[in-house]
């Protein structure tokens, strides 16, 4: 049923990972070495190392509860991790904040939609361009010349940016009043907004049906080629991991069980064993 | 010597607070409201108790029954007719609604008793003399104490081991699953009202003994003092009420010998600041932090 | 006329809003110039302009930042009081009575916001009732913080005493003898001279409403409503969430300040006990009886509620209650699902706008 997108040739790098070999020679994005985070006693997420490619599609995977969302959430500093760290284009993000890693170039979607559902959709995508066409409040409040001229870009910018998705005719709704499909893509169009080099895509697809899954996987490829970012996407839906993620993550019990191409993870006892061998009796 | 004396009238209007309070932090835990017009209830109670003692010639005990008992009727008739119908409503809604309740009422005591204050007379009059007199407590200061303590114990055992109480606390929790666990939601929050506001005829009479002047504005600033008492010490738990109350009152007694008579609220208002950006859910609270 | 067509809806409501307020300010003022307006009811129009301008500006907090404040009258008595001292003290150098009102508001503006700052920084932290009972402490804090002030202005310049432990009076201000006393402790302030004019109340409300729909309508008015919608998303895109909360706060602030400044120099004598809790109570209950986020709303809640008190004069000591009793229903009949049903029955082309509201 899925369409097979191209695949890269994938090569190793330091730290037991792999990345494309169109981006070897260019520093990864994203380097995760040893990180962790504990919850009382519990180590939600252990010793977890990855890289990913400048323009590298990656995918995390694992049964639910494994610590995938986590592993998200020590990205983008909504926990700061008790151990380990994370280079982001070889800057360590020791200490930032939540705001400031965005800043630096992590975008993310939630698997709990979380738009602005009193706004505008056009309003929910100048929020995620707050950073890139800026002015100070005095400018806003008295209509200085920059005001106008600010917000003419970043009406254009929001349109342009929603047409990704054929959603400029939406751009007056109610983002609360989209269908759910759309949502998803609304809060895709947000993340892009503010200018990423890494998005950060938790269960893009959930709630999609076959036809809309199809269509959201040519629009992740395209919007890679078209930014030049990479992307990491959290999925239970196979067939979208399979023919789209480039190097694949899998997650169980916290900690990473295996990491490798779509067809060494298919192949992979001990994935089978936790997660796809489960998956297919089901 | 002196000390003492500030600490034990401290501990005394610490009680009044805590009686009210639990009662603001049970309809909270389980209404997630602001009940502003609770504040009002002991000022009706204080009002139903005065009027047995003074005009029925009836004893003290008995004028502290009859006020419960309207009061809790109040309370539940308050519930089933203003806060009922904004079950789904958002809590704003909500608090104004309670704060129309709460102009009501007094408004309704102003044109029934006047505003002129009413001279209340205290349930039982009398001092304990102790250390040769040095020090002596107002035996309204010790029915005070004994009777937050003893229905502190009782609320907590209530809430603990009853069925009704239990069903309380699923309530509180969540009311869906409450709900689909066969209790019934509407019966449990009226009796929450019942009970709080039963509380609140207890603390008016309580409170007017000690402070014996009755007005229709009597109990505004002590509820909104319970409040504090509740967010201070974690509001939706009843421990957390107990201990809210008595430190707040404490404190505020303290502040008022040692420190400043005019700035003792502002004193109280304080700590409660401090303790609030130190423990952003009071003292017992637990701080739930947003899942993403 | 087709550019009328293609502006946004929220503009032209705006516009709507703007043009309103100037035409409700033309007919007021026609009225008053022909004597068709009694005494009583003149004396009403500065206090409605300083609590339409008190609703807009706590629908700021309430309605656009979604925060709970139980404190709005704390930043109006700070702006009240600080606007006398500073229009009292000008009187000699400055004797343009305008000119001293502009710079008393602005004093009161500026001093309210740097409360909203002092008060912002600790306790925008908490959320949601807790923030609320901090913000009523607050005000209850400002209110006997200014009880305890006793001000006077000589030759020499400002005079201030704290009267802390009840022990001090006016002359411990030790004033030479061209000194005046402005705020006397809990007595509040004296022989103020009233400068304050509809008109000035007016504009206030015109630079309001200018202020709070055009900061509505930009990059910070977004970003304050999206930590409203969502502060973990508005996180994750970047937006300093302590940054523009406190931005609506202290605009809120500043333009209470502004109103209480208006408001003080409206009356020869004010205690500070006029801004207490039930003040702060009134000016939430026209925000959300007009609508959270609704700034048109607001104002004719303000109105329309400051008035009625004095409109219910004839049901003498029923008024208040007559007045609580409207307040329940009216929250009744726009929450409760039951009446909204029979409403959305009654009128079914507005469904559209109930489910939106």
């Amino acid at each position: 049923m899925a369409k097979r997108f191209e695949k890269p040739k994938m090569v190793p790098v330091p730290s037991h990972s792999i990345i494309p070999d169109r981006d070897v020679g260019k520093s990864p994005i994203l380097e995760c070495s040893h990180l962790g985070i504990d919850f009382g006693g519990l180590r939600a997420v252990d010793d977890f190392n990855l890289t990913i490619g400048r323009t590298e599609i990656a995918g995390l995977i694992g049964p639910n509860g494994a610590g995938k969302t986590t592993v998200f959430n020590l990205l983008t500093k909504v926990y700061q991790p008790t151990r380990g760290t994370i280079l982001l284009d070889g800057i360590d993000t020791a200490g930032k904040t939540t705001v400031q890693i965005n800043r630096m170039g992590i975008a993310r979607t939630f698997q709990n939609i979380r738009l602005f559902s009193n706004l505008s959709v056009e309003d929910n995508v100048k929020i995620g361009l707050h950073n890139q066409e800026t002015y100070s409040m005095a400018t806003g409040v008295f209509r200085l010349p920059k005001y106008w001229k600010k917000e003419k870009a970043a009406h254009e910018r929001a349109l342009e940016l929603l047409s990704i998705f054929d959603m400029q005719d939406m751009a007056d709704m109610k983002a609360g009043s989209l269908p759910y499909g759309a949502q998803r893509r609304l809060e895709i169009v947000r993340a892009l907004a503010t200018n990423p080099s890494l998005l950060l895509l938790d269960e893009p697809a959930a709630g999609m049906n076959p036809s809309e899954t199809a269509e959201l996987m040519e629009n992740i490829v395209k919007i890679r080629d078209m930014f030049q970012i990479a992307v990491l996407l959290i999925e239970h839906d196979m067939s979208l991991v399979m023919s789209i993620c480039e190097g694949i993550c899998v997650l169980n019990f916290g900690q990473v069980i295996a990491k490798g191409t779509p067809e060494e993870i298919q192949a992979n006892p001990a994935v089978i064993e936790a997660y796809l061998g489960k998956k297919k009796e089901g | 010597m002196e000390f003492l004396s500030y600490l034990i009238s401290g501990i005394s209007l610490g009680s009044v607070y805590a009686i009210i309070a639990l009662g603001y932090t049970m309809v909270y835990g389980i209404a997630k409201m602001l009940n502003f017009a609770h504040g009002d209830v002991i000022m009706v109670g204080g009002y139903i108790s005065f009027c047995a003692i003074s005009y029925l010639n009836l004893p003290g005990w008995l004028s502290l029954l009859l006020a419960v008992l309207v009061c809790t009727v109040l309370g539940v008739v308050i519930e089933g007719l203003a806060y009922k119908p904004l079950r789904q409503a958002t809590s704003l809604a909500v608090l104004i609604t309670a704060i129309g309740v709460s102009y009501f009422l007094q408004n309704s005591a102003l044109l029934i008793w006047g505003a002129a204050p009413k001279v209340y007379p205290p349930l039982i009059s009398g001092t304990l003399k102790l250390f040769d007199g040095q020090l002596s407590i107002s035996y309204v200061s010790l029915l005070t104490m004994a009777a937050c303590i003893v229905i502190m114990v009782v609320l907590t055992t209530f809430t603990s081991k009853s069925k009704m109480g239990k069903a309380m606390r699923a309530c509180s929790e969540d009311k869906g699953a409450a709900q689909l666990m066969g209790i019934n939601v509407n019966r449990t929050i009226s009796l929450t009202f019942a009970i709080g506001s039963g509380l609140a005829a207890i603390a008016g009479v309580l409170l007017c003994s000690s402070y014996p002047t009755l007005m229709p504005t009597t109990g505004s600033m002590p509820g909104i003092k319970a409040f504090t008492a509740a967010v201070f010490g974690g509001i939706g738990s009843i421990p957390g009420a107990f201990l809210g109350g008595i430190l707040l009152g404490i404190i505020e007694a303290l502040a008022k010998a040692y420190l400043s008579t005019q700035l003792s609220n502002s004193i109280v208002f304080a700590v409660l600041i401090v303790v609030l950006l130190v423990r952003p859910a009071g003292l017992l609270g637990k701080y739930v932090p947003e899942k993403v | 006329m087709n550019r009328l067509k293609n502006m946004k809806r929220t503009t032209k409501a705006n516009f709507a809003t703007y043009l309103g307020v100037i035409l409700a300010f033309v007919i007021v003022t026609i009225l008053v110039n022909n004597g068709m307006l009694k005494r009583s009811h003149m004396g009403l129009l500065v206090p409605i302009c300083c609590y339409i301008v008190m609703a807009v500006s706590l629908n700021l907090t309430v309605g656009i930042l979604g925060e709970l404040s139980l404190g709005h009258a704390g930043f109006m008595s700070v702006g009240a009081f600080s606007g006398v001292i500073a229009a009292m003290s000008l009187a000699e150098a400055i004797p343009y009575a305008p000119a001293r009102l502009v710079i008393a508001i602005i004093v009161g503006a500026v001093c309210a916001a740097i409360a909203g700052v002092i008060v912002g920084v600790p306790v925008l932290r908490l959320r949601g009732d807790y923030l609320a009972i901090v913000t009523l402490a607050f005000g209850e804090i400002i209110k006997e913080l200014i009880n305890c002030l006793i001000v006077g202005h000589d030759s020499e310049g400002l005079h201030i005493v704290f009267n802390y432990n009840g022990s001090k009076s006016v002359e411990d201000l030790h004033l030479l003898e061209d000194g005046i006393v402005i705020v006397k402790g809990a007595q509040g302030t004296a022989n103020v001279t009233t400068i304050a004019s509809f008109t000035a109340g007016f504009i206030l409300i015109m630079i309001t409403l200018v202020i709070v729909l055009n900061l509505v309508n930009s990059r910070s008015g977004r970003a304050i409503m999206a930590i409203r919608d969502n502060r973990i998303a508005a996180e994750s895109v970047g937006i300093n969430v302590t940054k523009y909360k406190l931005m609506a706060f202290v605009t809120s602030s500043a333009l209470a300040g502004a109103a209480g400044a208006l408001y003080g120099l409206n009356y020869s004598s004010m205690q500070a006990t006029k801004f207490d809790f039930n003040t702060s109570i009134l000016v939430l209950v026209y925000v959300v009886l007009g609508g959270l986020g609704n700034i048109w709303g607001s104002i004719i809640a303000a109105t329309v509620l400051y008035v009625l008190p004095e409109a219910l004069r004839e049901f003498a000591d029923y008024r208040m209650l007559v007045y609580a009793i409207v307040l329940i229903l009216v929250m009744l009949a726009t929450n409760s699902p039951a009446v909204k049903n029979v409403l959305i029955k009654i009128i079914p082309h507005r469904k559209g706008e109930e489910d939106n509201g």
